[in-house]
């Protein structure tokens, strides 16, 4: 099944990973991760498991809570499947099943079921790509959980964050932001990291901006493809209604619109593709490096804090050495984070614009392609109706 | 039964323009050799354009023609509420009753028999048209409401007719089912024009923040390239906004029209259907008539005799005259049908294929758009 990328990543013979099957019941999805590798570590050399989303999130909140990633861009969690409002329009469709013909609600049906299938790959791809940054990064593909999560051949068992739980993730963010804003009023000493800050702070916000926009926009220019889907079986029940010329007419128009609205609602797939789910990820990207940037700056606010610390003890002649400890403890964490964090901030910016990149040139394509096949359908079916007049 | 189809001998243009927001019309008329001059310009007013409509009305009516009826007042009924088309002082609202009535007028001047009469020349020629006084409330609307009222009084009666009633009976079926299938289809072209601006707002709002995110982009190329983005999604924009002028100006509003023409094509059955009345109830008159004779004759009352056969001559004559009428209209009725089945033909392609060839021009302006972006995608490094 083809991989909607939005990251390019260099596949690695030692590890590849990626979800060769997925199965949708009825509130859950269930994926196969199937993984290849020469390493060592695992049983056999290549081997699958069954995994739900939950347990994707498991893994990501436990690279997340380790304090030796601080320094890394910690790859986002995959979005929860989401087939509410797709199940919802098909229920609706069962019940106005009276209401339209029988050819309108067969239409209508596969119509519906493409749309389902359509965010069921989405889904698919999106879990996939988390699985690939992981498998691509040289320390986390190295990680215990990842091994687990990949070999284990049972149920992790990870039950969904009781209330308690919940309501403690629900402060920790809350105390993250306001440390957020209090941190980012600091000037950094270092250049590279007061530019990159600026740069997220405004990046992030624009990128959520426009996606947001963007899947406005998509869903208009559906909302539009299906009108012409309805226009076109309209305009077939009027070409059928008596053999005159015109309604010969009708029916090779009919033809043109179905096929027409065919492309337009291929457009409207790949711009989702090419350019909001492109939108989105980045969205998530770029908040993953805003957190790894709020997590160096704590690291310097503790370094900065045990100095202080160090200060006072050697001033009262009390604990000094306790204190020693606890401020090389946090310079060398503070350092080692920024030499980390460093090289995935420039990963980060060479991944954003191949990405980008890939994805731009490839919505060109896409959109030249569906409009010069349209251009064609126009031109050809415009001879047929000229000539005949 | 041979009917002669009256070829269009006379074809010539009407130019209407509307010329400000105050109902004032200017048109003109070119080559038509009956006319005074051959091109000429006339300063109307909407409502005279109904008065037009209602005269034509009263005058035919008993004829058997389909009058074309002129655009509403309000198209409250027929369309979702649209910001600029409703409001009078849009130019969307402007461009869209010029066009509405230069249709009209081009409809009413084709026709062989309305462009004869007195009131259409009237209307054309002469510089200064008194005020029509009652068409607050025979706007279109309310007169087709008029006709519908009665058509429906008409259809609850059971009617035996000859056999050539099958030919009407069939044809008025199938412009009912043809008037409910145009009216379905006109909602729906309503519900894509609605789209379509709705995607052109959603489209010009992204634009901007795509514009917005190539401004935050630290990649030089990259930056650029994402204005770029923005420039293309605001010439696309342009477009949507351009098919959606075509999807409401080309093909909403020639199903609007054909929707109100199927209505007054209903009414031209209706008038068949009154003449047919009229004579039945002269027939029943009649004999009546005889029957009180009869009675006079057995009664023996010689002098109110004379009077009793005054009235039968009297209603033997307007029965022949009726049952004449209703032969007639029913003859102007299918005349009147196969030309409008012709015309609407000639209509719908012409139309279709324009709005088709907008869509064609519109793709074609697209491809150049993307073309010009491909190689500053590419550029990306």
């Amino acid at each position: 099944s083809p991989r909607a990328v939005n990251v390019d990543l260099q596949t690695d013979a030692t590890l590849q990973v990626d979800i060769s099957d997925a199965l949708s019941e009825r509130d859950k999805v269930k994926f196969t991760v199937h993984t290849k590798s020469t390493l060592p570590n695992f049983k056999q050399n290549e081997f699958s498991v069954v995994r739900q989303h939950e347990e994707f999130i498991w893994l990501h909140d436990s690279f997340v809570e380790n304090e030796d990633y601080a320094g890394y861009i910690i790859p986002p969690a995959p979005p929860r499947p989401d087939f509410d409002a797709s199940r919802e329009k098909l229920q609706k469709l069962g019940e106005g099943e009276g209401s339209m013909t029988k050819e309108e609600f067969t239409k209508m049906k596969q119509e519906l079921e493409a749309e389902y299938l359509a965010i069921f790959k989405k889904t698919v791809a999106m879990h996939e790509v988390f699985l690939c940054r992981v498998a691509a990064h040289p320390v986390l593909r190295k990680d215990l959980n990842f091994h687990v999560f990949l070999e284990y051949n049972q149920d992790l068992s990870v039950r969904g964050k009781n209330k308690k739980e919940k309501l403690e993730d629900f402060f920790k963010n809350v105390v993250k932001s306001a440390d957020g804003v209090l941190v980012a009023g600091v000037k950094d000493v270092d250049d590279f990291f007061e530019h990159e800050k600026t740069f997220l702070l405004e990046y992030h916000n624009r990128v959520k901006d426009a996606s947001a926009k963007s899947d406005r926009m998509i869903r208009s220019h559906k909302n539009a493809a299906d009108d012409i889907n309805r226009i076109a079986s309209s305009l077939y029940t009027l070409g059928t209604q008596d053999s005159t010329d015109l309604c010969k007419f009708f029916l090779k128009v009919s033809e043109l619109f179905e096929k027409t609205r065919k492309i337009e609602a291929r457009v409207a797939a790949d711009e989702d593709l090419k350019l909001a789910d492109l939108l989105k990820y980045y969205l998530r990207e770029s908040q993953a490096a805003k957190d790894l940037l709020y997590r160096r700056s704590r690291s310097l606010v503790d370094y900065e804090n045990a100095n202080k610390a160090l200060d006072k003890a050697r001033a009262k002649n009390r604990d000094v050495l306790q204190a020693e400890t606890s401020q090389q403890l946090c310079c060398h964490k503070f350092e080692k984070i920024s030499e980390s964090a460093k090289q995935e901030l420039i990963d980060f910016k060479t991944r954003r614009v191949a990405a980008f990149r890939k994805n731009l040139v490839e919505l060109a394509e896409l959109e030249l392609k569906h409009a010069k096949g349209n251009l064609q359908l126009l031109q050809s079916c415009l001879g047929v109706l000229k000539g005949n007049t | 039964l041979q009917l002669e189809e009256d070829e269009a001998k006379d074809s010539f243009d009407v130019d209407v323009a509307v010329t400000n927001p105050e109902k004032v019309v200017q048109f003109k008329d070119t080559s038509l050799p009956m006319f005074r001059s051959k091109a000429f310009t006339v300063r109307r007013r909407y409502s005279d354009f109904l008065g037009l409509y209602e005269k034509l009305s009263v005058k035919q009516s008993l004829l058997g023609c389909i009058i074309p009826p002129p655009p509403e007042k309000s198209v409250v009924g027929m369309t979702k509420v649209k910001v600029g088309m409703d409001d009078p002082s849009s130019v969307e609202f402007v461009e869209r009753r010029r066009a509405a009535l230069e249709r009209y007028l081009q409809r009413v001047v084709s026709h062989p028999s309305l462009l004869q009469d007195p009131d259409v020349r009237e209307f054309l020629e002469r510089e200064e048209l008194p005020r029509a006084v009652s068409t607050q409330a025979l706007s279109g609307a309310g007169f087709l409401k008029m006709i519908n009222k009665a058509s429906d009084a008409v259809n609850k009666m059971t009617i035996k007719m000859n056999e050539s009633d099958t030919w009407f009976e069939d044809k008025f079926q199938e412009v009912e089912n043809e008037e409910q299938q145009l009216r379905k289809l006109h909602a729906l072209v309503d519900s894509l024009v609605n789209h379509r601006k709705e995607l052109c707002g959603n489209t010009a709002v992204f634009a901007k923040s795509m514009a917005m995110l190539g401004n935050s982009e630290d990649n030089t190329a990259l930056s650029r390239a994402l204005s770029q983005l923005a420039e293309v999604e605001d010439k696309m924009e342009q477009l949507h906004q351009e098919q959606a002028a075509s999807d409401f100006f080309i093909f909403e509003e020639l199903l609007a029209d054909y929707i109100r023409l199927l209505g007054a094509m209903r009414g031209c059955f209706d008038q068949r259907m009154r003449a047919w009345q009229r004579w039945q109830e002269a027939q029943s008159t009649l004999q009546k008539k005889r029957e009180a004779e009869a009675k006079l004759l057995w009664a023996n009352k010689p002098d109110k005799l004379q009077q009793a056969k005054d009235e039968i001559t009297e209603w033997e004559a307007r029965v022949t005259q009726y049952e004449r009428d209703f032969d007639r209209v029913g003859m102007t009725v299918r005349k009147e049908v196969l030309r409008f089945e012709k015309e609407k033909a000639k209509d719908f392609k012409s139309q279709i294929i324009k709005y088709l060839e907008a869509m064609l021009q519109s793709q074609q302006r697209l491809i150049k758009f993307w073309e010009a972006f491909l190689p500053e995608a590419k550029a990306i490094a």
